[in-house]
């Protein structure tokens, strides 16, 4: 058993600013689209204003931690054992089989991971906060301080926001039960709050091994 | 350390964010002051015209008040000469029609269908003295009436069925000698009982105005700022700002509220920006017929049923008519909800002569889709019923209604149609098959009256709903809370609780499988415990 040190300070910050945000700007967002009520329209539609332009400048600088850091190589996707991963958990979770990849600080994705938050990041955020962005812009001032309408349609701009906060949502189901499939159900969890993650010795050994080849090349 | 600088660097920027974006906005509307300042200021006369040597003496008729007015104001009956208050028509480009003349003398309404061979009665609101027929003369300037709109003594009152003459009773030298800019009561003596009764028509102006707290009309409440009607209905040269599309169709010369509050008068950004879209009067005047009832339908087809052979009247509990033998039964509403349509200034008037196109006839049809970059949202009251039209022509059939005396065909005297109708198409130069029949009607008017109180506005969840909000009717545009894609909704959904039962299903038989192994390994193997943690 070892501690290994696997999210840094920044990115936990991130995660959970940014986990916080979605969640608000869902509650908030459905009850705009008139799923149910509960700040009452006005409100709603006020906070979810305020919490999208919070999460706009979180993802600036989530942009710009992971340029600076490096850390966006975490994402480039791979097909390495990614069959292996989908297998394990359609069937190797339920025989107590371990898992097929190790996390490390080097490399905390597995290779399921890499492409869905690949997927995330590229498609389904710039997706919800271009259109919603858009949705925000519909109306402007024109030089002579009167409001003008975009010409762009909103049925097919609240079309793409709505698409995208269902997905979110399926998307936020799916990690937070991910999260159960580590060591211990909550060893995951724990690891984005410390930032540490205990890790089996045997497998931090393989994996210094892996990291002194690559420190090698 | 690098981290540590940085998520100190987050910090300070999230704060400051939020604190700015937290930060309640206390600028207080200094527009608005501005305005309550301008208006509490009442205008001081520069001329008390009871001292005027020229009005004192006595009056014969009205006529010689007029030639008195006119020893001073020596051209200004050139100026209401050229008003629509006297020529009861303005010339206009009409969508469709092209260049044509509308007005009280050839458009027709679903109340007392239209003035033609009704003159006598109808003169009553003409600023004129002496309009018995088509045949008035307006070009002379003694028919001028004065009074009816610079009457400050609440004296003036026009005589029934007298053709614009004032009542026998009214005191001609107090009249002229009390005269000055025109108040509620003037203008209201006409705008308020349009149809026949007070609040007829408008529903938003009413004689309750003349005295009303601001919950009915913020601008005009007596407990507010009082306002008289020519404060938003401005004039130069008696040219007064401001009308109405049940009889004027194009967009210019209109009373606006941005001429006072212009264009962005909140402080909330977001609500500024919907006066793109809805007018002010939409969120701003969430009922109407605040304290009196108004008229919401008028069935012509009832009229002329007799007990023991007379005209008789039936009221409801709050005194207004429900029928009249001489015109039909009525219903009426307080307290109404407006309808909403999209208008863009332009409107066009069913006019005398006019072939029905569509059921019910459109006395006005008021211009606009949510397309038309010009169109807002505004509140219409939607006066619905029926009228006598001609079955072989296809026309509206414009009837004489109002008479002297029984048998000179007037519909009121005589309760036949088939007289009033001859008698009103030979005095309109119609043609009149002798076939008639009742066909549906409705008229738009435009709600602009009776604003509330701020706190009284329609809030933001009484249209962005999806049950029965007050925009419910408008469609062909997407409002956020009341529309969405259902497609996307329901396969959004469903997909969305699939997951979250794959995933229960998923858990479900690790926890199954994880109990089992627990206790096969504790009963074959019965391992140190170590294993497990």
């Amino acid at each position: 058993m070892q501690r290994v040190y696997i999210y840094k300070g920044f990115e936990r910050f991130w995660h959970w600013l940014q986990a916080s945000l979605i969640m608000f700007l869902s509650i908030t967002g459905f009850e705009v689209h008139g799923s149910y009520t509960i700040f009452g329209f006005e409100k709603a539609v006020e906070y979810h204003r305020v919490a999208s332009w919070m999460l706009i400048g979180l993802i600036f600088l989530a942009i710009f931690w992971h340029l600076t850091t490096g850390e966006w190589k975490q994402y480039i996707p791979t097909t390495k054992k990614l069959k292996e991963q989908i297998m394990y958990y359609m069937s190797g979770i339920f025989k107590g089989e371990p898992h097929p990849t190790e996390k490390t600080g080097l490399s905390k994705l597995n290779p399921l991971q890499r492409l869905v938050y690949l997927g995330f990041k590229l498609l389904l955020v710039p997706i919800t906060i271009i259109s919603g962005i858009l949705y925000m812009l519909y109306k402007t001032f024109d030089q002579n301080n009167i409001i003008v309408i975009e010409d762009y349609p909103l049925e097919a701009i609240a079309f793409w926001h709505t698409l995208g906060a269902i997905l979110l949502m399926i998307f936020l189901v799916i990690h937070v039960y991910m999260t159960t499939t580590g060591k211990t159900p909550t060893s995951n969890i724990q690891a984005m709050i410390t930032g540490w993650e205990e890790i089996d010795e045997e497998h931090q050994e393989h994996n210094d091994e892996n990291e002194k080849k690559s420190e090698k090349k | 350390m690098l981290r540590n600088i940085l998520l100190v660097i987050v910090l300070v920027i999230l704060s400051l964010v939020l604190v700015n974006i937290f930060h309640e906005d206390d600028t207080y509307n200094l527009k608005l002051e501005e305005l309550r300042h301008k208006y509490a200021l009442k205008h001081i006369p520069s001329v008390d015209h009871s001292k005027l040597a020229e009005l004192q003496k006595e009056f014969k008729t009205p006529q010689d008040v007029t030639e008195a007015c006119l020893i001073c104001h020596t051209e200004t009956h050139k100026e209401i000469m050229a008003s629509s208050h006297w020529n009861w028509e303005r010339v206009a480009y009409v969508e469709g029609r092209g260049i044509a003349s509308a007005g009280k003398k050839n458009v027709m309404n679903n109340f007392c269908i239209g003035t033609s061979s009704n003159q006598q009665s109808c003169a009553k609101c003409h600023i004129g003295f002496g309009m018995t027929n088509d045949h008035f003369d307006f070009n002379n300037a003694r028919n001028v009436d004065c009074m009816v709109c610079h009457d400050n003594s609440e004296e003036y009152q026009k005589g029934v069925f007298m053709a614009g003459y004032p009542a026998r009773t009214v005191n001609l030298e107090k009249v002229a000698q009390s005269v000055g800019s025109p108040t509620k009561n003037n203008c209201g003596s006409c705008h308020f009982n349009g149809g026949g009764g007070n609040n007829v028509k408008h529903g938003d102006l009413e004689t309750a105005q003349l005295s009303c707290s601001r919950d009915v009309d913020v601008h005009m409440g007596a407990n507010g700022m009082n306002l008289e009607c020519v404060a938003c209905h401005t004039a130069q040269n008696h040219k007064i700002l401001g009308k109405l599309y049940s009889v004027s169709p194009d967009n210019s010369n209109r009373a606006t509220c941005e001429q006072c509050h212009t264009t962005t008068p909140h402080l909330n950004d977001m609500i500024n920006r919907h006066s793109s879209k809805v007018s002010c009067q939409a969120c701003h005047i969430p009922i109407y017929a605040k304290v009196n009832s108004t008229k919401m339908a008028w069935k012509w087809s009832d009229a002329g049923k007799l007990k023991d052979g007379k005209s008789y009247e039936e009221d409801d509990s709050l005194g207004n008519h429900e029928y009249l033998s001489i015109k039909g039964s009525f219903i009426w509403k307080n307290n109404v909800q407006p309808d909403y349509i999209w208008f863009n200034g332009t409107a066009s008037q069913y006019l005398l002569g006019d072939t029905i196109k569509s059921i019910p006839v459109q006395m006005n049809t008021l211009n606009g889709s949510y397309s038309d970059r010009n169109s807002k949202i505004i509140p219409v009251k939607i006066h619905v019923g029926d009228q006598i039209y001609d079955k072989v022509y296809k026309w509206l059939i414009q009837p004489k209604l109002a008479g002297a005396k029984e048998g000179d065909s007037a519909f009121w005297n005589d309760f036949n149609w088939d007289k009033a109708s001859i008698a009103g198409m030979e005095k309109s130069g119609l043609p009149f098959s002798g076939e008639y029949g009742f066909v549906e009607t409705e008229m738009y008017w435009p709600i602009n009256h009776m604003v509330a109180p701020k706190e009284q506005s329609v809030g933001c969840a009484e249209c962005h709903t999806q049950h029965n909000g007050r925009l419910a009717k408008l469609t062909g545009f997407y409002l956020p809370g009341r529309d969405h894609n259902k497609i996307l909704d329901i396969t959004g959904i469903w997909v969305f609780w699939l997951t979250v039962i794959g995933v229960l299903g998923h858990a479900a038989i690790r926890i199954s499988i994880s109990i089992y192994k627990n206790k096969y390994e504790k009963q074959i193997i019965n391992y140190d415990d170590d294993s497990t943690t």
